[in-house]
């Protein structure tokens, strides 16, 4: 079915994000909206919260015996979306990088813990699995050097052990570049090479590529990070999008940004874990004074 | 106060030229002999360049026939009776194709190795010192230890037999084997350097789809260093172009491309010839032949295909190649 389709992409007034199309595979989940003032600039999306997909539990995590993470719990629902805020060297990115066990590919990184995937402790899934299962997209936007269909459907190819062919992966390489929001920019020549894509189309071609396999979480590093502020609103609205089918987690610098996009908020500050609680909770009444002072701005 | 750039006077436009410098008739003589130095030094090898070029290129074109290229080699007494170059063209081209053949591989694979697994570390320093032995050894020792090699009975299938049958150890696969060497370490260093210029995040985001290393490898990184790996097989290419012992000692040297044996390719693969470097020998005045002046037609043939190649290698380097990734 088709959703949100006020203005197509060309002009738009400065400032105000672009409105594109997207389009849903599958109807959203049908969950009454919660009656709650978040932001009365923008109308609050309606929750999505489901089962519970990640379970953090007691993780620390040390990097040559200098601690960066210090025994961390949190739970990751699907359908929503987590941000990890707080100042930079608080170990947000290396607790994200651990959910799909990017950690482990630093030699010195040390861990202690458990992240539960649905019940599974993610150390005794095979690697490849899990990431397949856990995606990830990165603070700079890296697109390999192919096309913009290899980038694609590079991450669904090797999946099967047989190379399946173009005509078979066509449908599911459009359908992840709808999701994300890109195909309509993109649908021309798909037989593009991925790096002439403005920044912006980059980072929803790696998020297109990074959810083409259908994960169960999406980790986002920083998506935003570098880019100017309309791809920003693009984005935004893309992980607004996506969490109705998958849980997010994403890392930002940008309060504002947490504040737009999170239905839960974790602030850490060296390796610790400050507060965890719902975006209003976080923002509006934080029990630590260390969030506090964080969210209103005095120190980060 | 300040004053502002709109405030001064514009009657002069903006200039490029330097303000005044101190002249070096002023320096002390030592500081003068250096800049002298200097400057005589890159004009010589300049000229130098240009007077091997040019030489070359009026010896040669005298006697560079199209029909120069197209015929046979001949035996003859008087410079008109020795026939064309056309054989030793091919023996160059089908000993670089043996010769990139093999050491593509070699080359690829080892770096790879080197740059994504490299583990041990004194197992990486020893395949790295390894590799700088072979490019350090002169091509007429590798020459001579690739004839003591293919010399041995039981390579005597590989190589080229003479009526009697005792195993001469020249044969196509035998140079080609050694010329593998000469082009391995250039094709290794262009291969290595790429995929350690490969920035990190690269393999992150594969690994982050669910992707193995060897995966990772095949399908980005390999893919994102191929203007490298051009750039080393066009240097290797020059280098085999140009090596001449291992042609001396292990092709035979024979005017004709000579077959062994039955089997269509096996049998070229098992005979003898010659390329452009050693027919330049040959019939130079130092060597026994009769053809001076077609030595130097071919020796003007040699430089052009080298000069050609370095001229591709500056461009791949420079992108202009490998722009439409």
């Amino acid at each position: 079915m088709r959703f949100v389709a006020d203005k197509l992409d060309g002009e738009y007034e400065a400032g105000v994000p672009p409105v594109r199309t997207i389009v849903l595979d599958r109807p959203p989940v049908p969950v009454a909206p919660p009656v709650r003032e978040r932001n009365p600039l923008r109308e609050p999306a309606p929750s999505t919260a489901g089962a519970e997909r990640l379970r953090v539990s007691d993780l620390s995590i040390s990097y040559g015996g200098v601690p960066a993470v210090k025994s961390v719990s949190l739970s990751i629902h699907q359908g929503e979306v987590l941000a990890l805020i707080g100042p930079s060297g608080c170990g947000k990115t290396t607790l994200l990088r651990t959910l799909n066990r990017l950690t482990e590919l630093t030699p010195s990184a040390a861990r202690a813990g458990q992240v539960l995937l649905d019940g599974e402790d993610i150390h005794e899934l095979v690697d490849t699995t899990l990431r397949a299962r856990v995606a990830m997209v990165f603070q700079q936007p890296n697109p390999f050097p192919m096309s913009i269909f290899d980038n694609v459907a590079f991450a669904l190819r090797e999946q099967s052990r047989k190379r399946p062919r173009r005509r078979e992966l066509e449908p599911l390489v459009i359908d992840a570049l709808r999701r994300a929001g890109l195909y309509a920019e993109v649908s021309g020549d798909l037989d593009r090479p991925a790096l002439r894509l403005s920044g912006g189309q980059q980072q929803r071609l790696c998020i297109a590529r990074a959810i083409a396999p259908r994960p169960e979480v999406l980790l986002m590093d920083e998506p935003c990070s570098a880019l100017d502020p309309i791809s920003t609103g693009v984005i935004e609205e893309l992980i607004g999008e996506l969490r109705r089918e998958l849980a997010v987690v994403i890392v930002t610098h940008n309060l504002a940004q947490a504040r737009r996009v999170a239905d839960k908020v974790a602030f850490m500050y060296l390796g610790d874990l400050i507060e965890y609680g719902t975006a209003d909770e976080v923002f509006e009444q934080p029990r630590a004074p260390r969030t506090r002072d964080y969210v209103q701005g005095t120190f980060g | 106060m300040s004053v502002y750039a709109s405030q001064l006077e514009t009657g002069s436009p903006p200039s490029t030229k330097r303000g005044r410098r101190s002249s070096p008739w002023t320096w002390r003589w030592r500081d003068r002999l250096v800049l002298a130095c200097a400057w005589t030094a890159g004009l010589g090898l300049c000229a130098i360049a240009a007077a091997i070029v040019l030489y070359m290129g009026y010896r040669g074109i005298q006697y560079l026939r199209p029909g120069l290229l197209f015929t046979r080699p001949a035996i003859g007494q008087s410079q008109t009776q020795t026939g064309g170059i056309l054989d030793p063209l091919i023996g160059t081209a089908l000993l670089t194709l043996i010769g990139i053949a093999l050491a593509f591989p070699l080359a690829v694979a080892c770096a790879v190795w080197i740059a994504e697994y490299g583990r041990p570390i004194w197992l990486a320093r020893m395949v790295e010192s390894s590799i700088e032995i072979v490019a350090g050894t002169p091509d007429i020792v590798l020459a001579l230890f690739g004839l003591s090699i293919f010399q041995l009975g039981l390579f005597a299938p590989l190589s080229f037999r003479a009526e009697g049958g005792g195993v001469y150890g020249r044969s196509f696969i035998a140079a080609g084997a050694m010329m593998s060497l000469i082009a391995l370490p250039p094709l290794f260093a262009a291969t290595r350097d790429g995929l350690q210029a490969v920035p990190e995040h690269m393999r992150e985001a594969a690994f982050a789809l669910g992707k193995t290393r060897i995966a990772t490898i095949r399908r980005v990184l390999l893919g994102s260093v191929r203007s490298n790996i051009a750039t080393g097989v066009t240097l290797g290419v020059s280098r085999i172009i140009g090596d001449t012992a291992i042609v001396l000692l292990l092709l035979g040297e024979t005017l004709h491309i000579e077959t062994q044996g039955p089997v269509p390719v096996a049998n070229l693969l098992r005979g003898t010839g010659s390329t452009l470097t050693s027919y330049v020998y040959d019939n130079s005045p130092a060597g026994e032949g009769a053809a001076p002046q077609k030595a130097y037609a071919a020796a003007f043939v040699l430089l052009v295909f080298v000069l050609g190649l370095n001229l591709l290698v500056d461009k791949i380097g420079n992108g202009s190649l490998s722009s439409s990734v």
